[in-house]
């Protein structure tokens, strides 16, 4: 409760008001701005809801282990696009997971304030901002074309691109977040650089880089844009990484512009799917890494 | 350095990350598939699966979805894997080598075979009509002639109860409601038959906005694929918008009786379309439309689909397994093609076609 | 470390003498580790520049052939290979300001209550993470959500809004479905979380003797707020902002689904509209050669814009952080 501070002259009483305008203006303006914040928090509200009531009920074995319906026939499920998701998040992350760590450790070990330290995470940067169509785009022009085919390879390196500068400027901060003091003990007791880095240096910083890690994992399984002309879709069982590939994005983009009630039934529980992986995989880098502190 | 039960739970995640990889990997049959292209030629008996990846029209992507899965029950060693995202995007992704064959409404045209390098089969695999779906609530039978229907999607007709539209509707409760108009996003075939009729009809529109997979439309909502159009008039009030008529079945709309060439108005069903496809003949390179049939009892917009195939194919075991889906979508197939609401090809083009088939190697 | 050394057989000298031999093998290991890294951290940089340039040189043409015309012209025709994203800019600027102005509000509110002692710790917590669950959930199912929630539950406002303030411009057209008003709703809820999140960070930051010497003068909270907290946070929010703005300008899916796809601008936030995102996403797949030169024309340009936007808005904050460390 909000009690004015009592004013500056001696043996004044605290008193509140609401006869006092400063202090029902105070009152109302708390009552508006909770009441903006709660109908802020309404959308998340509606989202949840309605995954929940429209995507439970489609929850089945089905669901699982069937393959998506053509147009106008009845039942199916998402089973395919639920391995294909993290089929594609896999190759972004052999991609991208050794080049945005080994760039950060560069960044953070080697690299310092030089000129090429600053160029490294000025590009990070403007890779963080990029829309994720482009990433599509430019997996199409390189992968596709020289592949001759759509292929998961090509979606999971559009995805890929997206996800290294996430792994990358987090990862740096959680070795920058390494105290100096253990880089100073293993060097003074005769280690080189490498091995300060290797076996101090990144065993500590390591629950912190997980979290970035399953951050950028969460995004990636999310991305849809990366994919639409790269992965493309399929309506089959992952075969292969040399062809296309269903993915959870994907379907729920496709059927949500269906007519046929089946077909948007699977996109709410597949959107349900979605969220409870990124969730998942928010919920690993919050609490399961986190909870690792340095020792 | 760190607690036993982080490296624990790390190294966990890790192993069920990689088991799952496995496990999915080994979902599929394990036998090899022969889907790598220019792969060293096999005899095409072989007991080899293949799987075809196609992409193109949403038109026919309904009486294609369930061929393919039918053919895979049939011959287990192949499966098509078909994607329903345009003619624009199925013409250029064939073009590009980048899928097995394709599917198109606007067949291709001289300068993508060309760029084809001539590779090229364009094979007429089954017809449909063009139908305009329409949400008004209350109206069941609603009747567009010519000037209706061109002035809608002019945009110079922008409301339900205008005038033009009354006249033929005199007993219908055509609300005063704006009209909102629906038609593709992305590059279609849909369009471009659809368009190509009006430009046959209507001078205005031959020079703008034209005939094509993709038009500058005077007005209206851009949505993906036939689905997208048909999901979209489904959900706005006063919509009205251009779909294949299966999917307009399917997911049970109300259509519009068109006005045609003959002055009458004929609703879109498999018999009016037949009659509509069967004045046209097709040339040797099977690309053939009928912008305005004849005949009182035709429905005035038809069209018949292609599937793009290639002459040569670098893998036999495809050209072959290709040849084999084909022949039979011809013949078993279009026995399916009326309950999914598709025309059945005519005898003599069943046969024309057939033979252009028989190309592929 | 030792364990090793001595399995290796190497002398191990004590690197405080600074003058010991380091064991050849540990040398090169230590060379190539340093080369390694150092070759990774330029590999993002060519990947940076391969993007850009792939991008670049399919522009070049289109920006030979048309030059500043395409920038002024609201047709796309690819019938007639006659390009211009006029109507793309617009409808990117004005779904983005949009979102701004209603993202902007509520997420500064949000950021005000939850840190500003309105609510217990806990409260803030859990209010903290609901608004970071709304990031983590994927822009296609906002997508979905829009077309199958927001959409109907906006129709009967926006038919009121229409046929009573029509001849306001912001209402002028009926409302069709997908479109201006949907979209930026559904951006404003998807930058949110951005700006409460940094402009958190911002009040954070500002020294707590400001505050506390305004409430030892008397004043209430939010006399508190306006005339302390804001104006010395100013730098951040204003930051929070700008990031919020870049998030805006480069959202590709829950646009492509509920801008309408019409190649057309409008003031009315009624009338359906494109952006330069959905653009890309919606021609890119089936464009011949001239299209594609025309698309990454475009998309060199919203490359360019969102650049610009999260170059400032990093510019801002960096600044702002740096004259606050004098007050402290």
């Amino acid at each position: 409760m909000s009690a004015s501070p009592n004013p500056a002259a001696a043996g004044a009483e605290l008193e509140f008001s609401l006869k006092n305008r400063r202090t029902w203006v105070n009152l109302a303006l708390t009552i508006l701005a909770i009441g903006l914040a709660i109908f802020a928090a309404l959308p998340l509200a509606s989202v949840l809801v309605m995954l929940l009531t429209r995507g439970v009920p489609v929850l089945s074995l089905a669901l699982f282990t069937e393959l998506p319906p053509g147009a106008g026939t009845v039942g199916g499920g998402i089973g395919n696009a639920i391995v294909g998701t993290i089929v594609v998040v896999l190759v972004a992350s052999a991609f991208a997971l050794p080049l945005g760590f080994m760039a950060a450790v560069y960044l953070a070990e080697y690299g310092g304030s030089s000129p090429l330290a600053t160029a490294v995470r000025f590009s990070g940067k403007i890779l963080t901002g990029m829309p994720s169509i482009l990433a599509g785009v430019f997996a199409y022009a390189s992968v596709v074309t020289l592949m001759g085919s759509f292929s998961a390879w090509a979606g999971g390196i559009a995805t890929g691109i997206l996800m290294v500068p996430v792994v990358m400027l987090t990862a740096e901060e959680a070795l920058r977040m390494v105290p100096n003091k253990m880089r100073h003990a293993a060097l003074g007791m005769g280690s080189t650089r490498a091995q300060m880095v290797l076996q101090v240096v990144i065993p500590t910083a390591l629950p912190a880089i997980m979290t970035g890690v399953m951050l950028a994992l969460a995004r990636a399984m999310g991305e849809t844009a990366p994919l639409l002309f790269t992965a493309l879709f399929s309506n089959y069982w992952f075969e292969g990484l040399g062809e296309p590939i269903a993915s959870l994005a994907v379907l729920i983009y496709n059927f949500s512009g269906s007519p046929f009630e089946n077909q948007v039934e699977l996109a709410w529980a597949a959107s349900l799917v979605l969220v409870v992986l990124v969730l998942l995989a928010n919920i690993t880098a919050q609490f399961v890494f986190r909870r690792q502190k340095v020792q | 350095m760190h607690s036993p039960h982080f490296l624990r739970s790390f190294h966990t995640l890790l192993a069920g990350l990689v088991f799952l990889l496995v496990g999915c990997a080994k979902q599929s049959e394990p036998t090899p598939s022969a889907s790598v292209k220019g792969a060293t030629p096999e005899p095409p008996a072989a007991a080899t699966k293949v799987k075809l990846i196609g992409s193109g029209a949403s038109f026919p992507a309904p009486i294609y979805d369930r061929w393919f899965k039918e053919f895979t029950k049939k011959d287990e060693l192949i499966t098509v894997d078909y994607q329903s995202v345009g003619s624009g995007q199925g013409v250029k992704a064939f073009v590009a080598g980048h899928t097995d064959f394709g599917a198109s409404d606007a067949a291709m045209t001289d300068e993508e075979i060309k760029q084809a390098k001539d590779n090229v089969l364009l094979l007429p695999m089954t017809a449909g009509s063009i139908v305009l779906a329409y949400n008004l609530e209350g109206v069941t039978d609603l009747k567009l002639s010519r000037d209706a229907y061109t002035g809608i999607f002019l945009g110079t007709i922008k409301k339900w109860n205008d005038p033009k539209i009354k006249a033929a509707n005199p007993d219908a409760k055509l609300p005063d409601l704006p009209i909102a108009l629906v038609h593709r996003s992305d590059g279609s075939g849909t369009t471009f038959v659809f368009t190509q009729h009006l430009a046959a009809i209507n001078e205005a529109w031959k020079t703008k906005p034209g005939v094509g997979k993709s038009v500058e439309w005077p007005t209206g909502i851009g949505a993906k694929g036939n689905e997208g159009v048909s999901a979209q008039i489904k959900q706005t009030p006063g919509a009205i918008g251009y779909i294949e008529f299966a999917y307009a079945v399917l997911s049970k709309q109300p259509m519009a009786a068109l006005e045609n060439k003959a002055t009458k108005y004929v609703a879109p069903s498999l018999e009016s379309a037949t009659a509509s496809l069967g004045a046209v003949e097709l040339p040797a390179d099977m690309r053939a439309w009928v912008t305005d049939p004849e005949g009182e009892g035709s429905y005035p917009i038809v069209t018949y689909t292609w599937i793009l195939a290639k002459k040569k194919y670098d893998d036999p075991a495809k050209a072959a397994a290709l040849k084999k889906v084909l022949a039979w979508s011809l013949t078993e197939g279009q026995k399916l093609s009326p309950s999914l609401h598709y025309i059945p090809l005519p005898d003599k083009v069943a046969t024309k076609v057939q033979e252009a088939v028989a190309q592929i190697n | 470390m030792s364990a090793a050394d001595t399995d290796l057989g190497l002398a191990r000298v004590p690197a405080a003498s600074g003058s010991g031999t380091v064991p050849l093998l540990q040398r090169v290991v230590d060379r190539a580790f340093r080369t390694m890294t150092i070759s990774f951290g330029v590999l993002v940089i060519v990947l940076l520049v391969g993007i850009v340039y792939q991008v670049l040189i399919h522009a070049w043409p289109a920006m030979g052939q048309w030059g500043v015309e395409f920038l002024t012209k609201p047709t796309w025709d690819p019938n007639t290979n006659s390009y211009g994203i006029l109507a793309e800019i617009a409808g990117t600027l004005y779904t983005s300001f949009l979102a701004l102005i209603f993202g902007g509000i509520l997420g500064l509110t949000v950021a005000l209550v939850t840190s500003q002692g309105f609510l217990s710790p806990r409260w803030e917590l859990i209010f903290k993470n609901l608004i970071e669950l709304l990031a983590a959930i994927p822009s296609v199912v906002y997508g979905l959500w829009g077309i199958f929630v927001l959409i109907p539950t906006i129709r009967p406002i926006a038919q009121w809004l229409h046929d009573s303030l029509g001849f306001l411009p912001f209402f002028s057209t009926p409302f069709k479905g997908p479109g201006i008003l949907p979209s930026a709703l559904v951006l404003s809820i998807m930058i949110l979380p951005t700006v409460t999140a940094v402009s958190r960070e911002a009040l954070a930051a500002v020294p707590a003797r400001l505050p506390a010497a305004a409430y030892g003068l008397g004043a209430t909270q939010w006399e508190v707020i306006w005339s302390v907290m804001l104006p010395t946070a100013s730098g951040g929010v204003f930051g929070s902002l700008v990031l919020g703005l870049g998030r805006a300008l480069g959202e590709t899916m829950a646009l492509a689904m509920l801008v309408g796809n019409a190649q057309e601008f409008g003031w009315s936030l009624l009338s359906p509209g494109t952006t330069l995102a959905a653009l890309l996403a919606n021609h890119f797949p089936e464009a011949g050669e001239l299209e594609v030169n025309a698309l990454m024309y475009a998309a060199l340009l919203l490359l360019a814009i969102t650049l610009l936007v999260n170059a400032l808005g990093t510019y801002i904050m960096f600044r702002t952080t740096r004259n606050l460390q004098g007050l402290g």
